[in-house]
């Protein structure tokens, strides 16, 4: 599409939105949000820059490509089933470690298992609507 | 509640029958996304429906403060839905790709595969 | 414990992602030949676990059941799995000759494994929704093998297989809402015993109708079978061998599964049904494959007469009979993957599939020709064949129940299923080739010929063992039927750590 409102709007539109995917994908462990949602909203960033600017520009700036994205979300997402293997704990247990204090009140941050399976959806929600709408574009 | 939301199911099985007795793929195809809002309208019906209560537990309680909504549905319709999604964007791609290929979207005329007896025949010979 | 159910799920989709990310070069073929092993070792693992332990049970997330996914692995379930991964692995060797590396490129070894994770997940779920995520795995990955290519017969075909699939699907999914409206559970062991409390049982007949509709789409019963012999003969030789072994038998499961599990407050109605739509399915899927004149159709038409005995030893609902069931499966299973390679082999030696173009092969390949009359005779049921047995076991339980029709019907569907064999014989072996075009081996590239032979061989090998030493899988098919029909013992291995 070639109108410099849609372009100039995109480029402000596109930042804001990847922003606000990653804060959408932090948050969501207790508050709704999560890597599903989060995904959704980094895919809209770059298909409306794909609407603005056409869908070269939108895969010249993503740099890698949606499927081996989605893919690798794939193997993320299984690493974080399997971590749970060193433990001795079923498949797909959460793995918690407290930085700073030993429960989620005292404990200044955490780091988790959970949190690696969401960055997994993520990236497979992200890739793979991303690989359908660039194709869907670029075909019709 | 539940009466209203049952109807609404009968009503969208019913628009998805009709839709999907049609020869054209693409029809087929909504009537097909409308019977997966009516399953998960289902589900969401089967677990009960609570006005005015989302299923949250306040911060720092481990249980919810008195009657909340039933989460389980919420989460298998958001499973369905998400599946469902993947489902209908192949479907839809697919159904391009036959219109692009074949040139045709109506399901009697798709003699590919399986070849009319006569033309099966001139084959033959 | 629970990593023992856990693994054949999970190194199928470890596998894909490696494949994935290495499709582009020769490595992609080698990771998924080593996932493949990986994933007979481990269901090796779990069928030693089984045997050991009766059944075993795991909650993944260390939810306890009945609130988290349970994954369960009785008998039949581990049987199973062997059967899948041995299936998978011949189809990747056989692939190795056939798949080329444009397919490949195109994510084949990735959905391929993909499938295998859903089949597998869909044999060892304790959870009724989960068993319905594990189809739509299974589902959305063959769809992608199924038009894989993209040549006109396959996306044709792809419509009809896609279309009526999600029928079935969504059918399995509105059961499973109102199932679980009536009874507040989803876990298959918690099912079992809140269906019994359920005040109107007629409304669980009713759901358990719905269950049929749609396991009986995906296993292929009459009259729900029309998506199969549309699409079965359209993809690659490798596709359609793991489809025509595994794909059908994951609804035969489900089947087998939730209708002596669940659904069993109405034996004498549900069952019936099952029993008439079995002798139905025997009789129409045998007949249309006499209707047919192209080798991968009338494959096609004899899987679904095929599933008519498995459904059969379901519906008579007597150990020897689900015993029966049991055993048909894991032969047929073989047996089928084992003739659509054979097929694969004999195209691209003959040059066509239309057993009207074809033929002389016998004079070229005689080696083919024996390789093709195992699984072909054990299909039929000749001794000392597998298949013999299998229906020797199932028309025994028929008879023991005085179901002289039903056993008379699955005698003269064996006699039929003879006929179209001997006709792809006589057609594709024996006369002369129409068109005076040479057919042999050596069209094939050896580097191509031997990975598709190995498989074959293979195989046949396993047909013949069974055959040859029928009690022990007998007796495997009899402790699997006497866990079905009492499953006492699975309720207690997957809610007792909630009763403790």
């Amino acid at each position: 599409m070639n109108s410099i409102i849609v372009t100039a709007g995109a480029r402000i539109l596109v930042a804001l939105l990847l922003v606000f995917s990653v804060f959408m994908l932090l948050r969501g462990h207790n508050l709704p949000g999560g890597g599903f949602i989060g995904g959704l909203l980094g895919a809209t960033a770059f298909i409306v820059y794909a609407i603005a600017c056409g869908t070269a520009e939108a895969r010249k700036a993503l740099r890698v490509s949606p499927e081996g994205l989605a893919m690798v979300g794939l193997g993320v997402a299984l690493v974080a089933g399997l971590i749970s293997a060193l433990t001795g704990d079923p498949f797909f247990t959460g793995q918690w470690y407290w930085v700073g204090g030993d429960s989620y009140e005292t404990a200044a941050f955490s780091i988790n298992s959970v949190l690696v399976f969401d960055v997994g959806v993520y990236m497979v929600v992200f890739g793979g609507i991303l690989s359908l709408i660039l194709m869907l574009e670029e075909e019709l | 509640m539940e009466i209203v939301v049952s109807i609404l199911i009968g009503l969208l099985f019913a628009t998805a029958v009709y839709l999907m007795l049609a020869r054209n793929f693409l029809r087929f195809l909504f009537g097909l996304i409308l019977l997966s809002n009516a399953a998960n309208l289902v589900i969401f019906a089967a677990g009960r429906m609570t006005e005015g209560a989302p299923a949250l537990i306040p911060y720092g309680a481990l249980t919810p403060d008195g009657e909340i909504a039933n989460a389980l549905p919420q989460a298998l319709v958001l499973t369905a839905i998400v599946i469902g999604f993947g489902l209908f964007a192949f479907a839809l791609v697919l159904a391009f790709q036959a219109y692009r290929s074949l040139g045709t979207l109506d399901s009697d005329e798709m003699r590919v595969a399986e070849p009319r007896e006569e033309i099966a025949g001139e084959a033959r010979e | 414990m629970s990593w023992y159910l856990a693994a054949p799920v999970a190194i199928p989709f470890v596998t894909a992602v490696l494949a994935f990310l290495l499709r582009n070069g020769p490595a992609g073929r080698w990771v998924s030949l080593a996932g493949s092993v990986a994933l007979l070792v481990a269901s090796g693992l779990l069928m030693a676990q089984v045997i050991e332990h009766g059944v075993i049970a795991g909650q993944m997330s260390n939810w306890e059941a009945p609130f988290g996914i349970t994954l369960v692995a009785d008998t039949l379930s581990a049987v199973m799995v062997v059967i899948t991964a041995i299936t998978g692995l011949a189809t990747i060797v056989y692939g190795m000759g056939e798949i080329r590396p444009r397919i490949e490129r195109l994510g084949y070894h990735a959905l391929f494994h993909a499938m295998i994770a859903g089949v597998c997940g869909a044999f060892l779920t304790g959870d009724v929704f989960n068993l319905y995520v594990w189809f739509e795995v299974m589902l959305i990955a063959s769809f992608g093998l199924l038009v894989i290519g993209g040549n006109k017969a396959q996306i044709d075909a792809g419509i009809k297989y896609v279309a009526l699939n999600l029928v079935s699907t969504l059918a399995f999914l509105s059961g499973i809402g109102m199932l679980y409206g009536l009874t507040g559970t989803l876990n298959m062991a918690d099912l079992h015993l809140a269906v019994q409390e359920v005040e109107n049982q007629a409304l669980v007949t009713v759901v358990a109708m719905l269950f049929m509709v749609g396991f009986g789409v995906k296993a292929a019963v009459f009259p729900l079978f029309f998506w199969l012999p549309a699409a079965y003969h359209t993809p690659s030789f490798s596709v359609s061998a793991v489809f025509a072994g595994l794909l059908t038998k994951v609804g035969v499961y489900a089947l087998m599964r939730m209708f002596t599990l669940v659904f069993v407050g109405d034996v004498g109605f549900t069952h019936e049904i099952l029993l008439w739509v079995s002798a139905a399915t025997m009789l129409t899927g045998v007949l249309g494959a006499a209707a047919q004149s192209e080798f991968r159709k009338i494959l096609s038409f004899h899987i679904i007469s095929q599933i008519g005995y498995m459904t059969l030893g379901l519906a008579l609902y007597t150990p020897l009979g689900l015993a029966g069931g049991v055993f048909y499966l894991v032969h047929h299973i073989i047996v089928k993957a084992n003739l659509f390679l054979v097929a694969g082999v004999a195209q691209k030696a003959a040059g066509h599939n239309e057993l009207a173009r074809i033929g002389g092969l016998y004079k070229a390949a005689p080696f083919l020709g024996l390789l093709f009359i195992i699984p072909a005779f054990s299909l039929a049921g000749f001794p000392p064949l597998s298949g013999f047995w299998a229906k020797f076991v199932v028309v025994k339980a028929s008879l023991e129940l005085e179901y002289w029709f039903i056993a008379f019907v699955a005698l003269l569907v064996g006699l039929l299923t003879i006929y179209s064999m001997t006709k792809i014989w006589a057609a594709a072996f024996w006369k002369p080739h129409p068109d005076g075009y040479e057919p042999k081996l050596s069209r094939i590239p050896p580097g191509d010929l031997w990975p598709m032979l190995l498989p074959i061989v293979a195989l046949a090998v396993m047909t013949m063992i069974i055959g040859l030493f029928p009690e022990v899988f007998v007796q495997l098919a009899e402790t699997a039927a006497v866990q079905l029909l009492d499953p006492t013992h699975y309720v207690e291995t997957v809610l007792g750590e909630v009763a403790r």
